[in-house]
């Protein structure tokens, strides 16, 4: 170690930290002289007031910490929601893009050129108030399947009310551990032997017998509630029972999974355009089928160009999900960085929070698909 | 030796303080923010961002409205020109920060006076200048005519992160009716929404509900219900820590009140000088010295009220021929039957 090399990180840290202290210093001063206090006691607090859709039990009742936790899940929600559905959407439309069909091609082209060239706030509010225009209101909409309601007031869908639901839950997680002890005895026989196990049937049978068998002798029973409609004055109705799910929540996701979709789409299309020709053509010269070279050879190269891009939509779409506050879905920002920071004043407290929040969250996201593309990176051996 | 030092330099700036002794620049001395504005030349003031009546902008940018009024009271007072305004207009959620950060120094924005916003965060209430109260719009067709008749699963659209919130809570919980609340960040969302049939009502001040009623596709077809279910002192803000800003801000709006109370008005201000009546003399400052205490001229009241007019004249030019409340309510003087009552100039 020589000095050349110390000083200057010395320096880095020496101003890193003056900064950081001018600001923290400032603001103590400045909240001083204005007679605001700093603490995050007010956490406890009862909260006193509503939210409109919670995955937890609460109400006004509850503490400023029960509200933020509301406000974490249902911006969880939102991005576990719209991380499928973007996923599901831009493999498909990156796939498409790729098709020699040509209407397809240029369907798939239009979709991504349109949706991701358009701020997303805008297409928030669009799918929002166009939801709102487009929905009849609960008198007037017609039923799918009998029990299923698309209403201007939300979407009521049936709910199971269960009985014996822990045994169900054992059941699947039962199925679940066989089928991965499955896997690895099938790649196992697969590599001593060269013999390949259906693990796929197998899959699927276990995770519908184990449940029915729960339902035969475990003392599992399940009936279906279905929505009613409820009158609540000359003109105004809704549904009672069942489960809501708030038109603001559909939107929401519908906006973010369309609009993230064309990113993961090019995601996609480029990592398959990645995979030199050659392998495929090597790949069928050995007589494997064209399944297996899509599966076998194809996918697992395009998989390690796609998931880096593709971690950073993820991350992109639950920050996104902050916009929820424009359209009364009730997300972190919205309940917490929203009503409870104008209830309490706590703004440094509050905005601080929230933004740890958004860091852990984007940070959990990038060691899972770190870690995912680590598992599928090519194994020097 | 420090001990004498200190002394002795307390005894020197008393003297000095002595022989340099105007109220008018201890006033200044002590308020910065006075002091500030007068360097800067125009009031900061933080305003909604459009509620007709109380704060808002027409198409050339000139705002108009009884908050607005406050603050161009303050100018006309301070600077001597009722034009002398910066407006920043800021949604419920950026207003206190706006405020305690130095970004404004008045906040005349229909904001509810309450004892933790008092107490709490570093503000300090001045008065009132609009007596409120929250209440219910339904559409006429729902056949809804008292809040007795709200039924549980009613959705109640309203503005995210007001004193509206909590009473709808309070409201609801003390009838025992399960409710939606659907919260929007802004005012024009949340028309929208009720507008559309995602709301069966929409709650907030009833001014407010008066206001944005405009706005809906067929406003006819709509109505509020005669409840109100909340006290909503609105008024204007400052920072805590500059009591003379406070009382200048303070006995801006009260000059209003008081003008309107002794039938001062901006047309007949000036002839008012010569008055029978010492309070009417004292409040277009021809008799006492109360501009000095506040660190102002003896004219400051003259002119608030020649250049922004009385609070009936406030009233009437914003909110009743705007044709939002033609009706004063409570917002009259406690000698007409209302509760405007304001301390005495002398």
């Amino acid at each position: 170690m020589n000095i050349k090399k110390i000083l200057p990180q010395l320096l880095t840290l020496l101003v890193v930290i003056l900064v950081f202290g001018f600001f923290s210093y400032n603001a103590q001063i400045n909240m001083e002289n204005r007679g605001i206090t700093f603490g995050y006691g007010f956490l406890s607090q009862e909260s006193s007031f509503d939210v409109q859709f919670s995955l937890i039990d609460y109400d006004g009742s509850h503490s400023y910490f029960r509200a933020y936790l509301v406000g974490l899940l249902n911006t969880i929600l939102v991005s576990v929601i719209g991380i499928i559905f973007a996923t599901i959407i831009g493999v498909v439309v990156g796939i498409a893009r790729l098709s020699n069909n040509y209407l397809i091609n240029r369907t798939a082209s239009v979709y991504v050129e349109f949706f991701r060239n358009i701020p997303l706030l805008l297409q928030i509010f669009f799918w929002y108030f166009a939801a709102l225009r487009a929905l009849p209101l609960p008198q007037d909409t017609e039923p799918m399947f009998g029990v299923f309601f698309l209403t201007i007031k939300g979407f009521f869908v049936p709910a199971f009310v269960w009985n014996n639901l822990d045994v169900f839950i054992y059941s699947i997680i039962a199925a679940i551990i066989s089928i991965i002890f499955i896997r690895i005895y099938a790649k196992k026989k697969q590599e001593n032997e060269g013999i390949q196990t259906p693990v796929l049937s197998i899959s699927i049978g276990l995770l519908l017998i184990l449940p029915i068998l729960s339902f035969l002798f475990g003392g599992v029973d399940a009936s279906v509630e279905i929505p009613v409609i409820k009158q609540l004055s000359q003109s105004g109705f809704t549904f009672e029972g069942g489960i809501k799910l708030p038109p603001e929540l559909i939107s929401l996701a519908l906006a973010l999974s369309l609009y993230t979709a064309t990113f993961i789409a090019e995601c996609v299309r480029a990592g398959v355009q990645g995979v030199s020709k050659g392998q495929k053509e090597a790949a069928a010269s050995i007589g494997l089928t064209p399944n297996q070279v899509l599966k076998l050879v194809v996918m697992p190269q395009a998989l390690r160009i796609i998931i880096p891009p593709t971690t950073n939509q993820y991350l992109n779409l639950t920050k996104n999900s902050s916009l929820a506050a424009a359209i009364a879905y009730p997300d972190l920002v919205l309940v917490f960085a929203g009503t409870a920071l104008m209830q309490t004043g706590r703004a440094i407290e509050i905005v601080s929070i929230t933004m740890l929040t958004y860091l852990s969250l984007s940070i959990s996201i990038s060691i899972f698909m770190n870690w995912y593309n680590k598992k599928i990176a090519i194994k020097e051996k | 030796m420090f001990k004498y030092l200190k002394q002795l330099t307390s005894l020197v700036a008393m003297v000095a303080v002595l022989f340099t002794f105007t109220t008018e620049t201890m006033a200044a001395k002590k308020s910065k923010t006075l002091k500030n504005t007068q360097k800067k030349g125009f009031v900061r003031c933080g305003v909604s961002q459009g509620l007709p009546g109380f704060s808002n902008a027409d198409a050339a940018g000139n705002w108009t409205g009884v908050d607005v009024d406050v603050c161009r009271a303050v100018a006309a007072a301070v600077l001597g020109d009722a034009n002398k305004v910066k407006f920043t207009p800021l949604s419920a959620k950026e207003r206190f920060t706006a405020l305690t950060s130095n970004e404004i120094d008045i906040l005349s924005r229909n904001t509810t006076w309450t004892l933790s916003r008092d107490a709490d965060i570093g503000l300090t209430f001045v008065g009132v200048n609009f007596y409120d109260g929250q209440g219910f719009m339904v559409r006429k067709n729902s056949g809804i005519s008292s809040v007795n008749d709200f039924k549980a699963g009613v959705s109640a659209c309203t503005n995210l992160g007001t004193t509206t919130e909590l009473n709808m809570r309070d409201f609801f919980n003390s009838k025992g009716i399960q409710y939606e609340p659907v919260t929007f960040e802004k005012a024009d969302e949340v028309v929208a929404a009720y507008d559309a049939g995602r709301c069966d009502t929409y709650t907030t001040d009833k001014s407010g509900l008066a206001a944005q009623r405009i706005k809906l596709s067929n406003p006819d077809d709509h109505m509020v219900l005669p409840e109100t279910i909340s006290k909503e002192p609105l008024g204007p803000v400052v920072r805590q820590g500059d009591s003379v800003w406070e009382d200048i801000v303070r006995w801006s709006l009260n000059t209003m009140i008081e003008a309107e109370e002794y039938g001062v008005t901006s047309a007949n201000a000036d002839s008012m000088k010569t008055s029978d009546n010492p309070a009417v003399k004292r409040l277009v400052g021809a008799e006492g010295e109360l501009g000095a205490a506040l660190g102002l001229d003896n004219e400051w009241s003259l002119r608030i009220i020649k250049q922004v007019g009385n609070y009936g004249e406030s009233y009437k030019r914003n909110i009743a021929d705007t044709g939002i409340l033609p009706d004063r309510g409570p917002n009259e003087l406690w000698t007409k039957g209302g509760i405007l009552y304001v301390p005495p100039a002398r």
